[in-house]
């Protein structure tokens, strides 16, 4: 064993002070208070300076306690307290979910909305433009306006979109590159019209990369637009509807609090009521009773806003999609006339067929998905009108594409786009039915989200007025007991 | 000590098994091989010989005189013939695969009643269903995309093709022939403006567009790593169809375009700002393709062909190439028809 020299020296100076005890070289350098405690307490200032002010309040509060007056105050200020921060908190969860439900109503719902309305925009332009340039010199006004407001619609969609887009998102991105790619696509389809009236093939080529432009790039973006919009509505969901449980526990512990303190009163006293104590009950009994109602009740328009309204509006918005792509394949079948196609296992196919039927499949499930969802007649009817119509453009499809299979062009082109007893009919059924369909549920929605959001309507405001309210009546009831002690 | 014994014998086990995928794999190759090679086909390469009793006329093929294996022409009905007038109704109408998107070739004129086809290859058609069924408006035309040309034929869903079909020794091994109905070669498309003067060094740097499994992407290829080419030059843009090279020079992506000297032509005819630059760098003859069996057919067909060179094809070209491929027609006419000895 080696010590170091040091520790055979005299002991430093803390140890001089404690004349009685040898020096101690393994006890030296912790703490030489502490034996030095037990030993003379009486002599030590040291120790009530370094404990700090809870342990000292602590401290009071335990002399306090022990007697009454002391302990009738400790309990009023943790009733006051207790209500007080009930009231608080409840202010706080029930204004976040109260935001939220509002943000679900009048921000995420309708940029969502205007998400899938740019992507509606850009594809129906799309359908129109084909629409239009088959028709080549004697498209019609109808067909031409409506592309025109498409395409004004997409781009007022998209105003809105980047206006609520937060600097530096990936929405703002996205509304970037489209703001970018709209101007080109109309540049594609105007020199594509050009070249169709002279009668040159070149026009042809033109609209379908346009095409191209608004499958592989415009579409797939909005499509991102929309998801994303999504999941904001998504989380305003989320944050509107969770049991505000800190809460509903804290409610329930200052009523606790509060029967304990009554019993306790009573105890002593044998008076049963102390009227103070009552006011303060009733008082946090109504914000307590008002929070989980109103929570409740506002969950449940939420909720039903969701499921009749949400759900149904996405199936919808996918069933309109679906057919506005089938109608463009449609078109863009006899525009490409035999110029693209797709090779699936072994089997070449006209590419815009192909795509045609495959949308033509999504329609199908997402309509029988709609009218599952559907659940009164008014949202029913239009749905099953829709069905019906895709039907009887599946059958009227199927003759057209035979007439053009068979070489029949003019045939083929009259009963696409033609006026009586051709697809043009039918696509205009569904989308009229979707339309409608839409228009209900978003009602719906609306009315079930606004029922919600107002179920928490004054809520934080008045559960914060309550606490007040109970914790001056804690405050007064304990004071007036405590009054009898002067 | 068994394992290892086991694991052994699996081993020469798989080695048997590896032959046999292995010949398996032999097998399906040069079975496939033909199929494989249906749409790159390449002029001016000599076509692997295959000695089965099928084939035999496409053996000794070359590109360069493929277009002279074709049958004498004859005036006599056979099966097919008699098929396609057995036809009653609406259907009695030779059923003729073209394309509908080459301007002054094939193609639907928009500001026609009905949206007429029209053009070269049509007039054509309309030549041989006036000999065939009497009737020169007895055609039914089906627009079929380049690379349906073949399949289209052997299905039997046309009776032939009348589609700027360039005559190979790999065609001939799936179909049938005429003798050669025009004359045309790979040509460089430009800008009128452009520095480019031809197939030459002047692509150096430059954006070639072709049609994706062209001839002339399959040649720009080849001759790109032999040498021939300068190797700056980026043919990474092929597109579906040949028109959509021409939206890509007038949009700026591409310099150039290499198709047919004759579909160059057509989208030369399209945009005064372009030209053909150069002379053609190959040379191909268009025919009409058939079913491979069809003999008599095809000997009618190159009966019309005989007769139309004198009276028909002039006209013709006179409507719808003159503008673009020049008043004289002598580089675009067919050569004096040769035909299989002894046939």
């Amino acid at each position: 064993m080696t010590h170091p020299p040091k520790s055979s020296a005299p002991p430093p100076a803390g140890a001089a002070g404690v004349p009685g005890i040898p020096a101690q070289p393994h006890a030296l350098p912790v703490s030489p208070a502490q034996p030095h405690a037990r030993t003379a307490p009486a002599v030590q200032p040291a120790p009530p300076a370094r404990r700090t002010a809870f342990a000292e309040g602590a401290e009071r509060l335990r002399a306090a306690a022990t007697t009454e007056p002391g302990r009738l105050r400790i309990i009023g200020a943790v009733l006051a307290l207790l209500v007080l921060g009930f009231g608080a908190v409840t202010a706080w969860q029930t204004s976040t979910r109260a935001a939220a439900a509002d943000d679900v109503l009048r921000r995420s719902q309708p940029l969502s909305f205007g998400a899938a309305g740019i992507y509606r925009s850009l594809a129906d332009a799309n359908t129109a433009a084909a629409g239009t340039f088959l028709a080549g010199g004697q498209e019609n006004a109808k067909s031409r306006d409506q592309y025109e407001k498409d395409i004004r619609q997409a781009a007022a969609g998209l105003v809105t979109a980047a206006a609520n887009a937060e600097p530096g998102s990936a929405a703002e991105a996205t509304v970037a590159r489209l703001n970018r790619l709209l101007p080109e696509y109309k540049g594609l389809i105007e020199r594509a019209r050009t070249y169709n009236r002279q009668g040159y093939p070149v026009g042809g080529a033109y609209l379908r990369y346009a095409d191209e432009k608004m499958q592989k790039h415009m579409l797939p973006a909005a499509q991102a637009l929309y998801t994303t919009e999504n999941r904001r509505l998504d989380a305003d969901y989320g944050d509107a509807t969770p049991y505000p449980w800190a809460a509903i526990a804290l409610g329930l512990l200052a009523l606790a609090a509060l029967g304990w303190a009554q019993h306790r009163v009573y105890r002593r006293t044998h008076r049963v009521l102390n009227r103070g104590l009552v006011a303060a009950t009733a008082a946090t009994t109504a914000a307590l009773l008002w929070l989980v109602v109103g929570h409740a009740v506002a969950r449940s328009g939420l909720d039903g806003s969701y499921e009749h309204g949400i759900r149904s509006l996405n199936v919808l918005h996918e069933a309109r999609i679906a057919a506005l792509k089938a109608r463009g394949n449609e078109n863009l079948s006899l525009v490409a006339r035999g110029a693209d196609t797709v090779t699936v296992g072994g089997q070449t196919y006209d590419a815009h067929y192909y795509e045609f039927d495959k949308d033509m499949a999504v329609l199908r499930a997402a309509l029988s998905e709609a009218a599952r969802l559907a659940d009164d007649g008014a949202g029913t009817a239009p749905v099953t009108a829709a069905q019906s119509d895709t039907a009887v453009w599946q059958r009227r499809h199927a003759a057209a594409r035979a007439e053009d299979e068979n070489g029949n062009y003019q045939q083929a082109l009259d009963k696409v786009i033609g006026a009586k007893g051709a697809t043009a009919e039918c696509f205009d059924g569904v989308d009229r039915g979707l339309e409608r369909a839409i228009g209900h549920e978003r009602a719906e929605f609306r009315q079930a989200a606004g029922d919600g959001r107002d179920a928490l309507a004054w809520l934080p405001q008045g559960a914060a007025a309550l606490a007040v309210l109970g914790a001056a009546g804690s405050v007064a009831g304990i004071g007036r007991r405590l009054s009898e002690y002067r | 000590m068994d394992a290892r014994r086991a694991r052994a014998s699996l081993r020469g086990w798989g080695g048997v098994a590896t032959m046999a995928v292995l010949c398996a794999l032999a097998l399906a190759f040069v079975l496939l091989l033909p199929c494989t090679q249906r749409v790159t086909a390449e002029p001016g390469r000599a076509a692997p010989r295959v000695a089965t009793g099928a084939q035999a006329r496409a053996d000794d093929c070359t590109d360069a005189e493929a277009h002279e294996r074709t049958l004498a022409p004859a005036g006599a009905d056979g099966p097919t013939i008699e098929a396609i007038r057995a036809r009653t109704g609406a259907k009695r109408k030779l059923v003729v695969g073209v394309d509908q998107n080459s301007y002054r070739w094939g193609y639907r004129n928009p500001n026609t009643e009905g949206a007429r086809l029209e053009g070269f290859d049509i007039d054509l058609a309309h030549r041989i269903a006036e000999d065939i069924l009497g009737d020169r408006n007895a055609v039914q035309f089906k627009a079929i995309p380049t690379n349906q040309r073949i399949p289209a034929i052997q299905d039997g869903r046309v009776d032939m093709v009348v589609r700027t079909m360039t005559i190979t020794c790999d065609r001939l091994r799936q179909v049938a022939f005429s003798a050669p109905y025009f004359r045309t070669g790979q040509q460089v498309l430009a800008p009128k403006s452009s520095a480019i003067t031809g197939y030459d060094g002047s692509l150096a740097g430059r954006k070639v567009c072709t049609a994706t499994g062209s001839t002339a992407y399959a040649k720009l290829d080849a001759d790109r790593k032999a040498g021939r080419l300068p190797g700056s030059t980026d043919l990474s843009t092929t597109v579906p169809n040949q028109l959509d090279c021409l939206v890509r020079l007038q949009l700026g992506e591409v310099d150039a375009v290499v198709t047919d000297g004759a579909l160059a032509a057509s989208q030369a005819a399209q945009d005064p700002t372009v030209e053909l630059k150069g002379e053609a760098f190959t040379t191909e003859y268009y025919g009409v393709a058939m079913k491979k069996d069809a003999d008599d057919l095809v000997r009618r067909v190159n009966r019309v062909l005989v007769d139309y060179a004198a009276n028909g094809w002039q006209k013709s070209y006179d409507d719808w190439l003159s503008a673009t491929l020049g008043k004289d027609p002598a580089a675009s006419k067919p050569p004096a028809p040769r035909y299989l000895s002894g046939s």
